[in-house]
C-alpha cells in the first residue's frame, strides 16, 4: 500500500472530523449543569465503593522517620490576614480557644495546651494534594473522635464542620475556607487536630495552631487554621452549601480518589 | 473466530475476474461492542488525565514528590533571555525546548497545551469528573471483555501466540513482514500473527496497569490495600508509572489505527461493526 485512495482518505478526513467534533462536544458538555450531574454520579460510586472496602477501618500506611520528605511543600493559604487570627498569632495563640459546638450535648472551649495535654497521636503519613503531588510528614495531636466523646453527639449530628480562619476566596465570608467530614473519618483513630509537624510547633504556612489531619483523603480536606468545630446534620446550609471550600468551587466532597 | 465462513463479499460479476474472497464471522459482538466503548473511554480518560497532569506538571519515583524533590520528568516554563516564557520539557537529565506544545503555549504556562486536555480550558475539577466517570465505566466494560473471553476461549484461541509462534525465527520474519507492510493472504489472513497477538495482549496488560496505578494515587484505595504501595514502589512512582503506560497505549492506538489503514480500512473496520470480515483465499499479495 502506497497511497491513500480518495475513498479512504476522504474516510481519514470523516475520522478527524468526526473526532474533532466529539471532543468538541465533551468540551461543550464540560460546561453544561445537566451534564456535570450526570459525571458526578461517579463521585457517589466511588464513596460508596471506598466505604465498603474501608468497612473494617484500617489504617492509612504510616511511615519511618526516614523516609519523611526534606521539604513539606505548604498549599492554598500561606499566612492568614484575618486580624482577629494575627492578633492571636501575635500572642503565640495563647488566647486561642478551640469551640467546638453545634449538636453537641456539652460544648467545648479548649486552648492550644489543654489539646496538648490530651492523649496525643503521632503519625507519619503521607499527604495527597489533589494536584497529584505527595510529601510525607509527621504529625502530633488529639485524636478528634476523644474530643467528639468529650462534647456528646447529639443522635442527628451526621457531619463535622472545620471553620477556619483563612481568606483563601477572598475577603469576606464567602472565601472563608472550611471543610466537612462524616462521621465515618471524624473517628477514625488516625483523624486527628495536628498541632505539630515532624516535632515542630506547625507554622503558619502549615495552619497554625492545629490543622485536621484526615489520612485518607486528599490535602483540601486538611482544613487547616482551625478556629471552630461544629457538629451538624446538614451541610447545604454552610457557605455554598457543598460541605468546603474546594466543593463550593466544583470539586468533590468524597476526596478519597 | 468463528468458522462458520459466509458467502463471499462483492460477488457481483465483473469484466475481470475478481480474485476469489472468503467471508468470515471474525470478531464476536461483545468483543465488537467493548471495543467501540473503550476507544470512547480511552479518549476521554486520556484527555481528562492530560488535564489533572496539567495541575501539577511533573513526575516523581518513590513514596513522595513536590516541588522541592527533584523530579523525573517535568513540563515547565523558563524566561528566555529576551524576556519571553520558553517551554523547557525535562526528561531525567535531558531538557528539551518545546514552547507551542508542551509547558508553554499560546503564551501561557501549561504542561499539555489547551486542545489537549478536557476540558480544553484550565479546570482540575472538571477534568477529575470526567476521570473517574469515565474510569468506571472503562473498569465495567473491560471486566466484561475479560471475563466473557476468558470463559468462551476467545483469549486461549486467538490471542495465546503458539509454541511455532514464537520461535525467534518466526517472530524476527513477522518483523521483516510488518515493516516491509506485507500482509498474510490466503488462510493464514484469518488469525492473528505472532505480533498482532503480542501486541493485543500487551495493551490488555498496559490497561490493567492503568488502572492497578491508578487507583494506587487513591489515599483511600492505599489504606485498604498498602501492597499496591509496595508493588508499584510508593504513589509517586505509581504516577509516574500510570503516565509511562497511558503514553504507550497512545503509541499502540497509533500503530493499530497505521495498520488498519494498511491492511485495509473498510474490511478491518467494517469487520469491528458487523463481524464479517473478507480475505483472499488464494491469490499471491
Amino acid at each position: 500500500m502506497t497511497d491513500l485512495n480518495p475513498s479512504r482518505r476522504g474516510l481519514v478526513l470523516a475520522g478527524t472530523a468526526l473526532g474533532g467534533l466529539l471532543l468538541a462536544g465533551c468540551d461543550r458538555l464540560s460546561q453544561a449543569p445537566q451534564a456535570l450531574n450526570i459525571l458526578d454520579a461517579a463521585e457517589g460510586l466511588t464513596m460508596r465503593a471506598q466505604r465498603l472496602i474501608l468497612s473494617g477501618q484500617p489504617l492509612a500506611k504510616e511511615f519511618r522517620p526516614q523516609d519523611i520528605s526534606p521539604t513539606f511543600k505548604p498549599n492554598g493559604s500561606f499566612s492568614p490576614t484575618d486580624p482577629a487570627y494575627l492578633a492571636l498569632q501575635e500572642n503565640g495563640f495563647a488566647d486561642w480557644r478551640l469551640t467546638i459546638g453545634g449538636l453537641v450535648q456539652r460544648p467545648l472551649s479548649l486552648s492550644l495546651d489543654q489539646l496538648k495535654a490530651l492523649p496525643n497521636r503521632t503519625q507519619i503519613t503521607r499527604h495527597d494534594c489533589v494536584e497529584g503531588w505527595s510529601a510525607i510528614g509527621q504529625w502530633t495531636g488529639p485524636q478528634l473522635g476523644g474530643l467528639l466523646h468529650a462534647a456528646g453527639l447529639q443522635p442527628n449530628a451526621r457531619y463535622i464542620v472545620f471553620h477556619c480562619a483563612d481568606n483563601l476566596g477572598g475577603p469576606g465570608d464567602g472565601g472563608k475556607y472550611y471543610e466537612s467530614i462524616d462521621l465515618f473519618d471524624a473517628f477514625h483513630p488516625q483523624t486527628i487536630l495536628a498541632h505539630a509537624l515532624n516535632g515542630q510547633p506547625l507554622a503558619t504556612p502549615h495552619g497554625a495552631p492545629i490543622r485536621l489531619r484526615v489520612e485518607r483523603q486528599l490535602g483540601y480536606k486538611q482544613a487547616k487554621y482551625v478556629m471552630a468545630i461544629e457538629a451538624t446534620d446538614r451541610l447545604d446550609n454552610i457557605a455554598g452549601g457543598k460541605g468546603g471550600f474546594w466543593e463550593d468551587r466544583g470539586y468533590e466532597w468524597y476526596a478519597g480518589i | 473466530m468463528s468458522e462458520v465462513a459466509l458467502p463471499a463479499g462483492g460477488a457481483k460479476a465483473s469484466a475481470a475476474p475478481a480474485p476469489p474472497t472468503r467471508t468470515v464471522y471474525r470478531h464476536s459482538r461483545v468483543v465488537r461492542i467493548t471495543h467501540w466503548i473503550n476507544l470512547v473511554c480511552i479518549t476521554c480518560l486520556f484527555l481528562s488525565g492530560l488535564q489533572i497532569f496539567n495541575a501539577h506538571p511533573a513526575l516523581y519515583w518513590g513514596q513522595y514528590g513536590a516541588d522541592a524533590d527533584p523530579s523525573v520528568v517535568s513540563l515547565g516554563a523558563e524566561y528566555a533571555p529576551d524576556h519571553s516564557l520558553k517551554g523547557v520539557t525535562k526528561v531525567g537529565p535531558l531538557s528539551f525546548n518545546t514552547t507551542g506544545v508542551l509547558g508553554v503555549s499560546h503564551n501561557e504556562v501549561r504542561g499539555y497545551p489547551a486542545w489537549a486536555t478536557l476540558p480544553g480550558t484550565r479546570n482540575l475539577a472538571v477534568g477529575r469528573r470526567w476521570h473517574f466517570f469515565m474510569g468506571w465505566i472503562f473498569v465495567a466494560n473491560g471486566l466484561i471483555y475479560l471475563v466473557s473471553n476468558a470463559i468462551n476461549g476467545h483469549f486461549r484461541r486467538d490471542l495465546l501466540p503458539t509454541g511455532a509462534q514464537l520461535r525467534p525465527r518466526h517472530i524476527v520474519r513477522s518483523i521483516i513482514d510488518h515493516a516491509l507492510l506485507r500482509h498474510p493472504v490466503g488462510e493464514a489472513a484469518r488469525s492473528y500473527n505472532v505480533l498482532q497477538k503480542l501486541a493485543y495482549l500487551g495493551v490488555i496488560l498496559l490497561m490493567m496497569l492503568m488502572v492497578a496505578t491508578g487507583l494506587t494515587l487513591s489515599p483511600g484505595m492505599d489504606a485498604f490495600a498498602p501492597g499496591l504501595l509496595l508493588l508499584f514502589g510508593g504513589r509517586q512512582s505509581a504516577r509516574t508509572i500510570h503516565w509511562i503506560c497511558a503514553n504507550l497505549i497512545v503509541l499502540f492506538v497509533l500503530v493499530h489505527v497505521a495498520e488498519v489503514f494498511i491492511a485495509g480500512v473498510f474490511n478491518e473496520i467494517g469487520s469491528m461493526i458487523t463481524g464479517r470480515y473478507t480475505y483472499r483465499t488464494g491469490a499471491r499479495h
